[in-house]
């Protein structure tokens, strides 16, 4: 791989949002590399989740440009873009309750196969079940995979929460606070997982999170936000002897 | 497990071929009014209960479908097309009647198609032209085909039937193919079942069209066992009471509405001797079964396997927290 000839997963380019006469983000631009684990922090009200809601179609930008593997896909809504390769998680939890580990991760992947009329004649499982069962395996959450997701504690949710945005094997992922509410031990293993999937996948993810060791030991670059603004992108190494950032977010 | 309910199946069906043979008159006839009930409401318990669309305006489509049949006969058209051709009105009206569900939910949705439901029964009642409008039409004949008549009552009990089997039959394999997961993502958690690739919109319009099909095919089916329709079985109430029949059986439940049309279309029969008091009864029946069972009668062996299954869970949480924590912290480095 020769860096000339990449070309961004993601390129945002001058983003702007206002609410009334608040800016959430006033002008941003970054790139995200095929294979990066990109991570976003900030103090709370800098514009991260405004940012991540543009990225994903929520909200139409005021100004700015999102582009996906070089496809303006600024006007976009959340369906498109998933059907484009881009997968997401939730700050909150959000499986489906009702429906078995296995069946929330078949339904993640189903509709990127055939189309709605092939889908009635398709088998139930679409053949998606052997990809959900290496799925679970790998996020150690096998001795429930028959259990309805509503069912299971905190923790083991989020796990089946994050494995259903890899189940169609998207380009990007969006991960808004993987780490939230999860205990200091569950942090370890999800950083590692997403290592792991990060190796064996080749896509790139967005990360936003506020737990400093979990960022600085899993993304390869981080962007720091303040007020709306870009106020430093670099290595974990960079950022963490960064002079401005030391005084506006991290401390000393 | 599995044969236990094939068993059961073949038991309850063996009942509904039998049964009604040694019954009188009436009691076919609500045999008959049962099994069309629970056509519509499985169409409804696809909309509100697997898709999780707030609909009270299915009685409109089971009006539809009631006056396409009864109209097409007058015009001496047979059965055999008029049925096919409510069930395509029918999909056409409910797939645009899904719209409003795009923009509004919950309660808000119920009242629009509850507007609906009153703008479909005042065409009823005002075209006079075309529906007979307070009077009605009368003398809806019944088919009949290959020189089989189903006049008689027990013969088009068999083809209600019949019909019946064959309606549920689809659902049935609509729900166990991919669509059926769709439909309970939709219901579940919109945001983010759209963020996973599925077409919230099309599923939403479908939800209601398929469902609307149903309440079609099972008014054509009605307006010929009473042979004669006027509006009034049409109005919001009615649907109201599809709702009920849906909610008491189990939304979301296949067999639900075998359930909730028994206790919608049964129940006032074995209540008459309350007169007066009937409603009372009834009503008051439906509030303590929403207390208890909020998620109708056939949630019960459901709730029973969960208190099990947390028992099991919990006995089982406390020897594995140990193995797993290690399995967690077995990948970190640190």
């Amino acid at each position: 791989m020769t860096p000339h000839s990449q070309q961004p997963v993601l390129k945002v380019t001058g983003l702007k949002k206002s609410y009334g006469a608040i800016q959430a983000v006033g002008g941003v631009s970054f790139e995200v590399m095929p294979g990066e684990i990109f991570g976003v922090i900030g103090p709370n009200g800098s514009g991260k989740t405004t940012l991540f809601n543009s990225m994903l179609g929520q909200i139409t930008p005021d100004a700015g440009k999102i582009e996906l593997n070089g496809e303006d896909v600024t006007n976009l809504g959340p369906l498109e873009l998933n059907q484009r390769g881009v997968g997401r998680t939730f700050q909150t939890l959000q499986v489906f309750g009702k429906m078995s580990v296995r069946d929330n991760l078949i339904v993640a992947a189903q509709e990127h196969q055939g189309n709605m009329f092939s889908r009635m004649f398709s088998p139930g499982d679409m053949g998606l079940a052997q990809k959900a069962d290496a799925l679970i395996e790998q996020f150690h959450i096998s001795h429930v995979a028959h259990q309805k997701a509503g069912e299971l504690s905190y923790g083991q949710q989020k796990l089946v929460d994050i494995a259903m945005a890899f189940m169609s094997e998207p380009d990007l992922v969006l991960l808004d606070e993987p780490c939230a509410g999860v205990n200091p031990a569950l942090v370890g293993g999800i950083s590692t997982l997403l290592k792991e999937l990060n190796r064996s996948r080749k896509g790139s993810f967005v990360v936003i999170e506020h737990n400093m060791d979990f960022v600085m030991d899993l993304c390869t670059r981080i962007m720091v936000m303040v007020e709306g603004e870009v106020l430093a992108i670099g290595s974990p190494a960079e950022i963490r002897s960064n002079k401005r950032v030391l005084d506006a977010y991290l401390g000393s | 497990m599995k044969k236990i309910t094939l068993l059961a199946g073949l038991i309850a069906l063996a009942a509904l071929l039998i049964v009604p043979a040694y019954l009188k008159s009436h009691g076919i006839y609500l045999f008959t009014y049962w099994l069309i009930f629970v056509m519509a409401t499985m169409g409804l318990n696809l909309t509100v209960g697997y898709a999780g669309q707030k609909s009270l305006g299915h009685a409109a489509f089971f009006g539809i479908g009631a006056y396409t049949v009864a109209i097409f006969l007058k015009m001496g058209l047979s059965f055999w097309l008029a049925i096919p051709s409510a069930a395509v009105l029918c999909f056409i009206t409910g797939l645009l009647l899904g719209f409003p569900a795009l923009r509004v939910q919950t309660i808000y949705l119920a009242f629009a198609t509850l507007g609906f439901n009153t703008a479909v029964w005042l065409l009823m009642r005002n075209e006079e032209w075309l529906t007979g409008g307070t009077f009605g039409i009368n003398n809806i004949a019944r088919p009949s085909a290959f020189g089989l008549s189903f006049d008689g009552n027990l013969n088009y009990y068999y083809l209600t039937l019949a019909v019946s089997i064959l309606m549920s039959l689809l659902l049935w394999g609509l729900l166990r193919s991919p669509w059926g997961r769709a439909f309970t993502a939709l219901r579940d958690n919109p945001i983010r079942a759209e963020s996973l690739g599925i077409d919230i919109k099309a599923y939403t319009l479908f939800s209601f069209a398929i469902g609307a099909v149903y309440a079609g095919v099972a008014g054509g089916f009605f307006a010929s066992l009473v042979q004669f329709i006027d509006p009034a079985p049409f109005t919001v109430e009615s649907s109201i009471m599809m709702y009920l029949m849906v909610v008491v059986g189990g939304p979301g439940y296949f067999l639900g509405p075998l359930l909730g049309a028994a206790v919608g279309v049964i129940l006032p029969e074995w209540l008459r001797f309350a007169q007066a008091w009937y409603l009372f009864v009834f009503g008051s029946a439906v509030i303590l079964l929403m207390i208890w069972l909020p998620d109708g009668l056939l949630s019960i062996p459901d709730r029973i396997r969960a208190k099990k299954l947390s028992k099991a869970a919990s006995a089982a949480r406390a020897s594995s927290a140990l193995t797993s924590k290690a399995q967690v912290n077995g990948g970190e480095k640190s």
